[in-house]
């Protein structure tokens, strides 16, 4: 097999804090082909978005503290100058953040905002980064562009700007589109349509995507392999198939119990996951997640569960509980009509 | 652009119109005062201060008065002072230069240093140079500007002027620039770097602090991501930003000290500016001056906020009217 694109190796983040070191992320190893759509999914604070955070390098707080490895194309991002990951950053690896309303600089036309990211990484002409800003903006299906370049970020909806946003993202012609949340502050309508246009874009770019997501409903489209994140650790990988239809993890059993469907009657109400993340200062003994586990039993609480593969076929979990065991016992977690079709 | 200009043109006479008219009743309503008996001399006779007061208008009703004064001070630009009966127009125009010289030469100063001090700290953010270059500030806010200039005049006039440091400093006063430039120079670089003291710990303050907020904003770790020098965030996108609060700040504390608030600069080191001669009408109760120096500092107060809301629409395209 060719070798991956990115290969993250037992990456460590954490951040030293008044009340102790917070391990927001605490080991995680996971690897993206060129061109593939990856999904990484977890609640707030399970340092999703610290990883790829941590990629870009775009940590500043001088207080984080890293381990590990991330390599890009062969080289190693943690070992690069500022210099060498500015050439990196935007032209390689770009990012669309969450909140497109301050993503933004506010003081400058998007065109102007474009052109300079155009600028920074090509040498280009005048009127050619202008012109190639006013392709991009049509490309991501804003209309009439060669009046919209001149605009301000407010004078345009939040759906619009996060177009710009992806406009701005897609400029240099990345090889990995990492998007954190990227319709998580849009309603419901815009967001379909990002996420069919970060779809539609990827196959035009070839680029290889990360979708960073709280909402597993928002990844069930476009990804073709999820990694499912909690307080820091990832607790179940697999390809989209392998998630949707026999989750292993109670975790991941618990988010898809709470995503509405309307494609099903709806036998009761959405469940959600009781309780709240264990504390990433004093993370408990044993499993992370057996605080809030129903199926918890003696072993989760002496022994910390390891991600291996216990289904095989790539598809990764960190839970004690046998294979038998999960499929018997999750039906009662999930809805009973998705485990019929599993 | 016109329709804005034109706005502001109406709303300035309605500001210098309020303000004058505000001045003259205040003067009115202070008790003990009568300008007639304080230009009469000792022991003025009822006839003396009856023509005096009907020279002067003093004896008709008070819109009237305030018609013949403003007729005075726009229309045949003759107003007389009641302490030295010499022309007033003049001699504001005479002080104003003064101060103009130097305001102008202590805000290039200010705006350079605090820039230079605010960027600077916010940079070095975490080392002890960021804490070191507050104090700093703190305390150039803290120096009375009257004491400071004082210390300054004791050491370059008296204590070290024979020295070679400042053997070349001038005697205080003011040499116009036309006439002189080299020594206009040498007499007003003291006055505005004490003058400029205070503005420049105060603003590199607000800039630090303003740096600092605009730092954690989105759009700045877009401006990373997008692959930026870290010298270009900081100019074209952090800073950039950061000048909002700063420009509107400097313009009206520009105007103040253009309007006379440098006056205890000026009485200091002896410039005759509008700050002097607003202090000396004001302790003698001499109204034509006190109103043409009020009406000439609000002048320039309203034409600053005018310019300040012109840069700032310049600077934040959200402010901008359609």
């Amino acid at each position: 097999m060719a070798e991956p694109l990115l290969e993250v190796r037992d990456l460590k983040v954490s951040f030293r804090t008044e009340d102790g070191i917070v391990r927001a992320v605490d080991g995680i190893s996971f690897t993206l082909d060129e061109g593939e759509v990856l999904g990484i999914v977890g609640e707030s604070g399970s340092g999703k978005s610290v990883t790829m955070m941590t990629v870009m390098r775009l940590i500043t707080d001088p207080n984080v503290i890293y381990q590990g490895s991330i390599i890009y194309k062969g080289r190693d991002l943690m070992g690069l100058s500022r210099d060498a990951m500015r050439e990196v950053r935007g032209e390689e690896i770009a990012m669309i953040f969450q909140d497109p309303m301050t993503s933004l600089n506010p003081v400058y036309t998007v065109g102007w905002q474009i052109e300079e990211q155009l600028n920074e990484h090509n040498d280009l002409k005048k009127g050619q980064a202008r012109r190639r800003a006013m392709e991009l903006l049509a490309q991501v299906g804003i209309p009439k562009p060669e009046q919209r370049i001149d605009d301000y970020p407010h004078q345009f909806s939040g759906g619009m700007r996060q177009r710009v946003m992806i406009a701005l993202a897609l400029s240099c012609n990345p090889d990995l589109l990492i998007a954190d949340e990227p319709t998580t502050a849009l309603d419901v309508t815009i967001q379909a349509q990002i996420l069919e246009l970060i779809k539609n874009l990827k196959r035009e770019f070839g680029s290889a995507v990360v979708l960073i997501t709280h909402d597993l409903g928002v990844v069930a489209d476009v990804a073709d392999r999820i990694l499912v994140m909690y307080a820091g650790r990832i607790v179940e990988e697999g390809n989209k198939e392998q998630i949707f239809y026999d989750p292993q993890h109670p975790y991941t059993w618990g988010l898809l119990g709470s995503i509405a469907r309307l494609d099903r009657p709806r036998a009761r109400r959405l469940t959600a996951i009781a309780g709240q993340p264990p504390s990433l200062i004093n993370r408990p003994q044993g499993c992370s997640f057996r605080t809030r586990c129903p199926q918890a039993f003696d072993r989760c609480r002496a022994e910390d569960p390891q991600l291996t593969a216990k289904v095989g076929d790539g598809h990764l979990d960190a839970c004690h509980l046998s294979v038998e065991d999960k499929r018997e016992r999750r039906d009662k977690t999930i809805n009973p009509e998705l485990a019929e079709t599993a | 652009m016109l329709a804005f200009i034109v706005r502001r043109l109406l709303w300035m006479a309605l500001v210098l119109f309020a303000i004058s008219v505000l001045v003259f009743l205040i003067f009115f309503a202070t008790p003990g005062v009568d300008p007639a008996r304080q230009m009469a001399g000792r022991n003025p006779s009822a006839e003396t201060i009856k023509s005096i007061k009907h020279e002067f208008g003093l004896d008709r009703s008070l819109p009237v008065r305030y018609g013949l004064m403003m007729k005075h001070m726009f229309i045949t630009r003759d107003l007389i002072s009641y302490g030295s009966h010499t022309r007033v127009i003049p001699e504001i125009t005479s002080a104003a230069p003064v101060t103009l010289s130097l305001v102008f030469g202590a805000a290039i100063i200010w705006i350079v240093f605090s820039i230079l001090f605010g960027v600077a700290a916010a940079v070095l953010r975490g080392t002890v140079f960021d804490p070191l270059l507050m104090i700093l500030a703190l305390i150039g806010i803290s120096i009375p500007v009257f004491w400071l200039g004082e210390v300054v005049n004791l050491i370059t006039q008296s204590r070290l002027h024979d020295s070679f440091l400042f053997s070349w400093v001038p005697p205080l006063g003011y040499t116009p620039l036309t006439q002189d430039p080299f020594m206009w120079f040498k007499q007003l670089i003291f006055p505005w770097l004490t003058l400029s003291v205070l503005y420049i710990g105060f603003y590199a303050r607000v800039l630090r602090a303003n740096l600092i907020e605009t730092e954690s904003e989105d759009y700045i770790r877009t401006a990373r991501a997008k692959g930026l020098s870290e010298r270009r965030v900081l100019f074209r996108h952090t800073l950039r930003t950061s000048m909002i609060t700063f420009v509107s700040l400097f313009g009206l504390d520009f105007a103040v000290l253009v309007g006379g608030g440098a006056l205890l600069t000026e009485v200091v080191f002896g410039l005759p500016g509008v700050g002097l001669l607003t202090y000396n009408s004001l302790t003698a109760l001499d109204l034509p001056v006190i109103m043409t120096t009020v009406v000439y500092a609000a002048f320039f107060i309203t034409l600053a906020s005018a310019l300040v809301d012109l840069v700032y629409a310049w600077l934040d395209p959200r402010v901008r009217l359609a």
